[in-house]
């Protein structure tokens, strides 16, 4: 008994291995992205795919089921959970994906390495939809506007629960470091996130690689600490929603979900502080090789448009660049104060930079606030 | 003959690629920046209090929870190893369950009860005690980690126990040896064993774990684990050699327990080996 049993253990040990290696010298691994489907397989026949590189749940699927009624073509999804991983799946020469949603450092950073196309916005007539402030300070990460363009955009802020905070406590970051509130103040467990809004309260600019503002800043968030209930990431929206915190660092995004009717409070709140704040925008890009360049650049033209931008922004919940959105929008987002943030309120804000090898000061930063 | 040959799968593939190669990335990593070998990461660990916070932590939590464990699984195995074979069978069986369940997802279910209104705090106010706070506190983490790691603890001296020499008990009996002297000089001595493999099955896993105190501890208690993996998914360099210098101090304090356990393990019990 004891034999048989080694015995198909080991043989189905071998077995995979094989298979293991078989398929490594087949495919090279990473090529094929989601399931079976193949993208270097798909040319005149057969039928149209796209494949596009995106975080999860950030794209209606409604929308795509509309684009492929309008033009056939299929848009087949890979799921991500940050830019790092986003940046080591484009950097490679046979990339099999045709677009990707990356945020503006990471942009940045794929230009570098000349891992984006050009787009050519003759075949994207849609681009006027976009608000021409955005397109500006996309330019940080993207001079000239060449290879990307803006999807969502988010800030920085306070998210904060009306019955518990008095009105005149709000508008400043001081919020976060303010004693009245200790136990009840959640913070962004994220090194740039949570050391942005301590620069910014020290009126420092928040991509600094100047050492001693550094430190200060770090001061500020050991100052923090003894108030703070927990350093969350997730979770925040889970713990203002049900009360356990009065304020709490959070971007935008996560502020609408946590106002919306259904799921969230209506005595939740969302404010930009007054000394200015982090901006960032998720943006659309093709990949440098891309043998499906004008689909790709027809999906973007599609998704810009009015009508199909504000489905997909009442989807995802996140701010739009789009000018028609704002138009017509359901008045919920209109009324919220985390999606309809202000055009001062903006004006206050920069985009992160790839800080490079520098960004070994914010970590020893970090280390020194949790040692 | 055949059954060398039914090793080599494991010995040959599975060993170098999965346990092997990685210790040596893990060796690399700590020692070499671009290629070129230094004490840089090492002294940066070593000679810094940065990560002493974390370690303490780790060893505090992994302590506590060992013997907590000890103090809980002794008896309830005691108590198991004296039921009948069937009713034992069933009690152990409910005490297995859990583990065949994901451990995030025990740690996740545990994060629901624990969480502010959930139902933990709403017997305390029902007691008067409804502002306690649960989740992210240190308490939480050990009450999770003890949860998680109890079974290991009960199941080897379960064994022992059960494998007990009933004559033995009843020859001490026989001597004129009361109940609580049979338990010291009988039956603990030789369920020695079933300790020994019940605290290294707890506290090296406990020593390392990170899961539980990132959904539970809200970053008010950072362990070792949750600073290495943090170091591996900030993914540049500099910070990966800390990372794994960091792991290497792991590895190190675990090899020691080994060897500690194992010493006392050869002292007590001259006849038979570990278990598991």
């Amino acid at each position: 008994m004891k034999r048989t049993l080694s015995i198909i253990l080991s043989s189905l040990m071998a077995l995979g291995v094989v298979l293991a290696l078989a398929s490594c010298k087949s495919g090279g691994g990473e090529t094929t992205p989601t399931g079976s489907a193949d993208p270097k397989a798909t040319g005149d026949s057969g039928e149209k795919t796209i494949y596009l590189l995106n975080w999860g749940d950030y794209l209606d699927k409604e929308v795509k089921d509309e684009f492929k009624r309008l033009t056939g073509i299929t848009v087949k999804e890979t799921p991500v959970t940050s830019n790092e991983e986003m940046i080591i799946k484009l950097d490679t020469d046979d990339c099999p994906y045709d677009l990707c949603i990356p945020s503006d450092y990471a942009v940045e950073r794929l230009i570098a390495k000349n891992r984006l196309a050009e787009i050519n916005f003759d075949n994207i007539p849609n681009i006027a939809n976009i608000d021409p402030q955005y397109l500006k300070l996309s330019e940080v990460f993207d001079p000239g506007n060449k290879y990307s363009v803006p999807y969502t955009w988010g800030v920085l802020g306070i998210l904060y629960n009306k019955n518990m905070v008095d009105e005149a406590d709000l508008g400043s970051w001081d919020l976060l470091w303010n004693e009245k509130y200790s136990g009840k103040i959640i913070m962004y467990d994220s090194v740039r996130d949570s050391m942005a809004a301590a620069l910014c309260k020290l009126g420092y600019d928040l991509n600094t690689t100047n050492e001693e503002e550094i430190n200060k800043a770090a001061d500020e968030l050991i100052a923090v600490k003894p108030l703070a209930r927990a350093w969350l990431t997730d979770s925040i929206k889970d713990s203002m929603v049900l009360g356990s915190g009065a304020v709490a660092l959070v971007y935008s995004g996560d502020a609408v979900w946590s106002m919306m009717p259904d799921e969230g409070s209506d005595e939740l709140e969302f404010f930009v502080p007054k000394e200015g704040s982090n901006i960032y925008f998720d943006n659309i890009v093709i990949t440098a090789n891309s043998p499906r360049k004008a689909m790709a650049e027809q999906f973007i033209n599609f998704l810009l448009d009015g009508e199909i931008a504000t489905r997909n922004t009442e989807y995802i919940g996140y701010s739009s660049p789009n000018v028609k959105v704002a138009e017509n929008i359901d008045e919920f987002f209109l009324n919220c104060s985390a999606y309809n943030i202000s055009a001062e309120d903006v004006a206050r804000c920069k985009v992160f930079r790839d800080l490079g090898d520098k960004i070994s000061l914010y970590d020893a930063a970090w280390n020194r606030i949790f040692k | 003959m055949k059954r060398v040959i039914l090793s080599y799968p494991y010995v040959f593939v599975w060993m170098p690629l999965f346990i092997i190669a990685p210790m040596l990335f893990v060796l690399y990593y700590a020692f070499f920046r671009d290629g070129q070998f230094t004490l840089e990461y090492v002294q940066n660990v070593v000679a810094n209090d940065t990560y002493l916070g974390a370690f303490w932590n780790s060893l505090w939590i992994a302590l506590a929870t060992t013997v907590i464990c000890l103090l809980m699984g002794y008896p309830i195995a005691y108590i198991l190893s004296q039921m009948k074979k069937r009713t034992a069978a069933l009690v152990s069986l409910l005490f297995i369950l859990p583990m065949w369940m994901n451990m995030l997802l025990r740690t996740l279910a545990w994060k629901v009860l624990l969480f502010d209104g959930g139902v933990f705090q709403q017997i305390l106010s029902f007691f008067g005690a409804g502002n306690v706070q649960l989740i992210y506190t240190p308490g939480a983490v050990l009450l999770a980690t003890v949860y998680d790691f109890l079974p290991f603890m009960i199941l080897p001296i379960y064994t022992t126990l059960q494998k007990l020499d009933r004559s033995l008990i009843e020859a001490a009996h026989d001597l004129g040896a009361n109940g609580a002297q049979t338990f010291t000089k009988v039956v603990l001595p030789q369920s020695v064993p079933g300790i020994i493999s019940g605290i290294t099955m707890v506290f090296v896993p406990a020593m390392s774990t990170f899961a539980v105190s990132t959904m539970l501890g809200g970053k008010q208690v950072m362990l070792l684990g949750q600073v290495i993996e943090e170091k591996f998914l900030a993914g540049t360099d500099s910070v990966l050699g800390i990372g794994s210098t960091l792991s290497l101090v792991l590895i190190i304090l675990v090899i020691v327990s080994m060897v500690i356990m194992n010493r006392i393990d050869k002292d007590n019990s001259a006849s038979g080996g570990t278990l598991w």
